[in-house]
């Protein structure tokens, strides 16, 4: 018979055992994804991924015209849904506060904020693939923006809401309108943390295939025109990495290791821009 | 901080002149804010219009049936959703079983038990980690993951459990390696660091006096935990696990690598099946005909009411742990 104590003290080392060990198995498995990744990545990355576009199946290329893409897409992404995020951020933080209406938006924000991605596809779909008739890099920046704006919205009113009341109450008390104190003041004060969620919004939205699947869509060649479909690197390694072609594979191996680097540097940039606002 | 030394003095006309601005520009950015406020509003009503526009075709066909019909036949276009919703649910709830508690053990290592040096590497590694775009998952799980279950994990749960009731037809068919199961775990390794960050905040606002007491009176590691801070915390570790299961619902690339897309329920999870959102994205492009676009459409509507629910009750508790903290 065990007496109550070493019962305890058992059910604890087992316990804190599994914890570590759930640590352990956790952090093992993400670092074997990403260590298959950086191999698989790195055994096929060359110079001609940056300067030769996708190519047909069975011969060698790169992903130029992908990358391009993504590029222009996540750019214009960011241009649509950035002011709109701040604005409806500042009504939030500043303004609505805890009217009806603010509570309301900063509900539906959240729930925006997680919302399917497949199924903003659908909604730009709907919205703007029929109406234009055809696939296009707008239709695919506009389902991209729609992503963006949670993300800001949520950090701005997050980042405005850590200004000291104490700086605008001086500023009003100057006799500085509330437009002035939000735009002069409050902005000021807050720009990094707002600059940290746009960042945070390239990196969302920069890796975002489901949404890009029906309304982008894909494109083999060099293309520029955003009334077009056009080439994106999500879409190009889904479609690659399923395809049969042993040089495709490798692609979609690149195209991936591309993308993670370059989420984690904007990731780990914007978490030192905050780190720096706190300091 | 040089500014103020360069102002020069103005003369009193034009401070009048310029304080008539005040109100109607304080009126302009205020509409402006709101405006944009309000659009946030109209895209969400914009959402659900716009889905139940395009699903309208296919509701109106098939009515309710749709929802527990199995048909999925773009040939003779007939179609039903109970495989895919099934899939979803079904996938989700495995990789929700797997992943909770491993996340709550990574969040119970990371406050209670890591050194303090430690602590800080290891969550910030598990928040970037959180921002790692699904298809690298999908890509790694289709690659990597799905052969080394046909090759080692599939034959050994399939030979252990033959003859077992009822485990036997669970675990039962051919290895293919991709399948429900393969799916599950992919996801529950990707929801794992959302859980896991969420989690831990939720764990961390605690009142460390709350713990002091309960380790002064002499209780161990895992009765502080159990008894005081998952207590303290269950709204939010709740809200946590429900983000987790919302993303999991909603996941399409993922999970469309290593799914199989089969359109049939099976009883065994290592056969292949389909889920929503797997359904959407490998057909919604090439899908020829009103009555099958809009068939997608009703998916993608039943996939977005379902994560909604799903989602808002999420943010109730964590916004209820909010107010419990602020």
């Amino acid at each position: 018979m065990v007496d109550l104590y070493s019962r305890r003290r058992m059910a604890n080392r087992i316990v804190v055992s599994l914890s570590i060990g759930a640590a352990l198995l956790g952090i093992t498995w993400l670092v074997l994804i990403l260590g298959q990744l950086l191999i698989e990545g790195f055994g096929a990355l060359s110079l001609a991924v940056f300067t030769e576009m996708t190519p047909p199946p069975g011969s060698t290329g790169g992903l130029r015209n992908a990358i391009f893409g993504t590029a222009v897409m996540t750019s214009i992404a960011i241009l649509l849904g950035t002011p709109i995020g701040i604005l409806a951020g500042t009504y939030l933080a500043e303004y609505g506060r805890e009217s009806k209406l603010a509570m309301v938006v900063r509900f539906i924000n959240d729930v925006l904020l997680s919302a399917p991605s497949i199924v903003i596809g659908l909604f730009i779909y709907e919205m703007m693939v029929i109406h234009m008739g055809h696939f296009s890099a707008w239709a695919g920046a506009v389902a991209l923006a729609v992503i963006v704006i949670p993300v800001v919205l949520r950090t701005t009113e997050d980042m405005l809401n850590l200004v000291p009341t104490g700086l605008r109450e001086a500023a009003t008390a100057l006799g500085a309108p509330r437009y002035f104190v939000i735009r002069r003041v409050a902005y000021k004060a807050a720009r990094n943390g707002i600059v940290t969620g746009i960042l945070l919004a390239v990196a969302r939205i920069s890796g975002e295939t489901a949404p890009l699947l029906f309304t982008a869509l894909n494109n083999q060649f060099w293309s520029t025109d955003l009334n077009a479909p056009m080439a994106n690197l999500p879409v190009v390694i889904f479609q690659f990495a399923l395809s049969p072609y042993e040089d495709w594979r490798k692609l979609a191996w690149v195209g991936a290791l591309l993308i993670t680097m370059a989420i984690l540097a904007v990731n780990i940039g914007a978490r030192a821009l905050a780190g720096r606002k706190a300091s | 901080m040089t500014d103020v030394a360069a102002i020069t003095p103005v003369s009193k006309e034009r401070r009048i002149a310029a304080s008539r601005w005040f109100a109607p520009s304080d009126r302009l950015f205020h509409g402006l804010t709101m405006g944009a406020a309000i659009a946030v509003l109209l895209l969400l009503g914009g959402v659900i219009l716009a889905l139940l526009q395009g699903s309208l075709p296919a509701f109106s066909k098939f009515g309710i049936d749709f929802i527990y019909t199995q048909a999925w036949s773009p040939a003779r276009d007939n179609f039903g959703a109970l495989a895919p919703i099934s899939g979803t649910l079904i996938t989700s709830f495995i990789a929700m079983l797997v992943a909770v508690p491993l996340s709550f053990g990574i969040a119970i290592f990371l406050t209670e038990i890591c050194p303090m040096w430690l602590r800080r590497p290891i969550g910030t590694a598990i928040e970037l980690l959180a921002g790692i775009p699904s298809i690298i998952y999908g890509i790694w799980g289709l690659f990597v993951f799905a052969p080394f279950m046909q090759r080692h994990v599939q034959p050994f749960l399939i030979n252990t459990f033959s003859g077992v009731p009822v485990l036997e037809n669970l675990f039962a068919g051919p290895p293919y390696g991709i399948g429900i199961l393969t799916t599950s775990l992919i996801l529950a390794i990707m929801v794992l660091p959302f859980i896991t960050a969420v989690s831990r905040d939720v764990l961390e606002t605690v009142p460390a006096v709350l713990k002091e007491a309960a380790y002064g009176l002499g209780c161990t590691t895992w009765e502080v935990a159990r008894r005081v801070m998952l207590p303290y915390a269950r709204a939010g570790v709740l809200g946590g696990v429900m983000l987790g299961l919302g993303r999991a619902l909603g996941e399409t690339m993922a999970v469309t690598f290593v799914i199989g897309n089969a359109h049939r329920i099976q009883a065994s999870i290592l056969s292949p099946g389909t889920t929503i959102s797997a359904t959407i994205a490998n057909e919604f492009a090439e899908a020829m005909g009103a009555t099958y676009t809009s068939s997608l459409m009703a998916l993608g509507l039943i996939l977005f009411l379902i994560t909604f629910i799903v989602l808002a009750f999420a943010r109730l508790m964590l916004l209820r742990m909010n107010q419990k903290a602020g």
